[in-house]
């Protein structure tokens, strides 16, 4: 990225990743600029997921280096790795909730396991995070009880309470419809704009996630091929990114090309 | 599973001692066996006093009846049954809870929040295992002993005082101390091979995924458990006698 783009919150330099025999990443350089949101797209089986495990230290790469705020978690200790966490929230792409708690607990476990809050502080802000994403009625209900739509909201609430620096998004509209879709990017719209988090967004839903990045990467062949504004990465001359960009939202429209067949004899 | 008890004690040593969690595993692992626990330690007290009484009345020797119960009980049968049975009710469970939040991302999504899952998941279980288990262990010795007097004294005419005179007689601290050691040591193995099972459910060899990868290490975890707790009922015996 150019020197006139924002400071890097995370950097990925030269990362490499097998899982037994199979290499999933191989030189990984990716650059997630401060308070801005990175899409990474690419196809099913690529390694998005696992580059984004790599940012969050649940996964050590073999080769290279993962600085979060100048720290590398590919050697950070425990100590300093929960630190660095105390920064992030996590959408994961099942949602990950604690199936034997209630919405509520979900929410408020953040707060009372890693902040000295009273009761009372706390059952105030999981109100107002769970206000904020309408689901103050479904409070004491558990995650077996909700829709897929409410699932996602609740992990969104839950990735949001600790106000964090940087929350990372695995899929977010997974195996919802249209109209639910549309209301997760509405609510990561809203809360973006209220709390400024730098977002890592790993998503198929293209070409409408375009619409909430300000940067995309595209991950293919293990290597990131290329981060660019929305706008660019669709008019890119990249084979891969150009073949992926034709083969999601369907040929490039090129007056050169297509004209010039309109005008062809017969 | 060495480091991985290695840092689990040191989990359960380390403050904060999150009491509400110790609490509710205590009350799973313990008073929820209960019923179990009683129930075999009764059945247990009764078959060794009605073989006993048979086997002893050969010798004349049915005044003996009352030791030969305590002293298989509070041995042997009383620490390995009552292991065996924690084993089926809560290794099992514990087993499965956590190897169930590791398939569905649970365990990394409390690692992203930045608590410990050793601390917050598996240190009050060590805890409720290694103090509910000799409690328990307790329970179904008095309890065996009193189905053995029920058998012995009761129906089979014993002479009562004899029963329980020749018990003080030949229990002695030693007894207790093996019967204390071993059901420690048992409590400390079911917690550690039920958790490490589920906790490394996706390191399984064989594949640890879905819900026959949970079932998988499930009954790895209680065949292994089983076996290890009759492995170190011969080593801790051999030591100490």
């Amino acid at each position: 990225m150019s020197k006139e783009q924002p400071a890097a919150a995370i950097e990925l330099v030269g990362v490499e990743k097998r899982f037994g025999r199979q290499t999933v990443l191989r030189d990984v350089n990716l650059s997630v600029a401060s308070g801005k949101t990175t899409v990474i797209v690419g196809a099913s089986g690529e390694g998005k997921s696992v580059i984004i495990k790599h940012m969050l230290g649940l996964v050590r790469p073999e080769r290279g280096e993962v600085l979060v705020f100048g720290s590398n978690l590919a050697r950070a200790r425990k100590k300093e790795l929960n630190r660095i966490r105390m920064e992030f929230g996590v959408l994961f792409q099942n949602v990950a909730l604690f199936d034997s708690m209630s919405v509520f607990d979900n929410v408020a476990l953040p707060l009372r396991e890693r902040t000295k809050l009273s009761e009372t502080v706390i059952r105030a802000k999981v109100r107002e995070k769970l206000d904020l994403m309408d689901l103050i009625d479904a409070d004491d209900k558990f995650p077996a009880q909700l829709s897929g739509g409410m699932k996602k909201r609740v992990g969104l609430a839950r990735a949001l309470m600790l106000d964090p620096k940087v929350v990372f998004f695995d899929e977010p509209t997974t195996g919802l419809d249209v109209s639910r879709s549309n209301e997760i990017y509405r609510l990561f719209h809203k809360t973006q704009r209220q709390l400024g988090y730098t977002a890592v967004i790993v998503s198929h839903d293209v070409p409408k996630i375009f619409k909430l990045a300000d940067y995309v990467a595209l991950l293919a062949e293990g290597k990131i091929q290329g981060v660019m504004s929305p706008e660019a990465f669709q008019l890119s001359e990249q084979p891969l990114i150009r073949r992926y960009v034709e083969e999601t939202m369907g040929p490039i429209y090129s007056s050169a090309k297509e004209e010039s067949a309109l005008y062809e004899p017969a | 599973m060495g480091i991985f008890l290695f840092a689990c004690l040191l989990n359960l040593v380390k403050p904060p001692y999150p009491l509400f969690p110790m609490i509710r595993q205590a009350h799973f692992i313990g008073v929820r066996s209960l019923f179990v626990i009683i129930f075999t330690g009764a059945f247990t007290g009764m078959i060794l006093a009605l073989q006993g009484y048979y086997t002893l009345t050969k010798f004349g020797s049915e005044g003996m009846l009352g030791s030969a119960v305590a002293l298989s009980l509070v041995r042997e049968l009383g620490p390995v049954l009552t292991a065996l049975m924690v084993v089926g009710r809560a290794g099992s469970a514990i087993c499965a809870e956590i190897g169930i939040m590791r398939n569905s991302e649970q365990i990394d999504a409390l690692e992203c929040m930045a608590i410990d899952p050793y601390k917050y998941l598996l240190a009050p279980k060590y805890v409720a295992g290694i103090l509910t288990v000799p409690l328990l262990t307790a329970i179904f010795d008095v309890i065996g002993i009193l189905g053995g007097y029920l058998i012995g004294v009761v129906l089979l005419d014993v002479n009562g005082g004899t029963y329980f005179q020749g018990m003080y007689a030949s229990v002695d601290w030693q007894d207790i101390k093996m019967g204390v050691v071993k059901s420690l040591v048992f409590g400390l193995l079911i917690v550690w091979i039920a958790s490490a099972k589920g906790y490394f459910l996706h390191r399984e060899r064989s594949g640890g995924f879905g819900a026959e990868g949970v079932s998988r290490v499930t009954t790895d975890a209680v065949v292994l458990s089983s076996v290890a707790i009759l492995v170190w009922d011969y080593l801790i015996s051999a030591i100490m006698l």
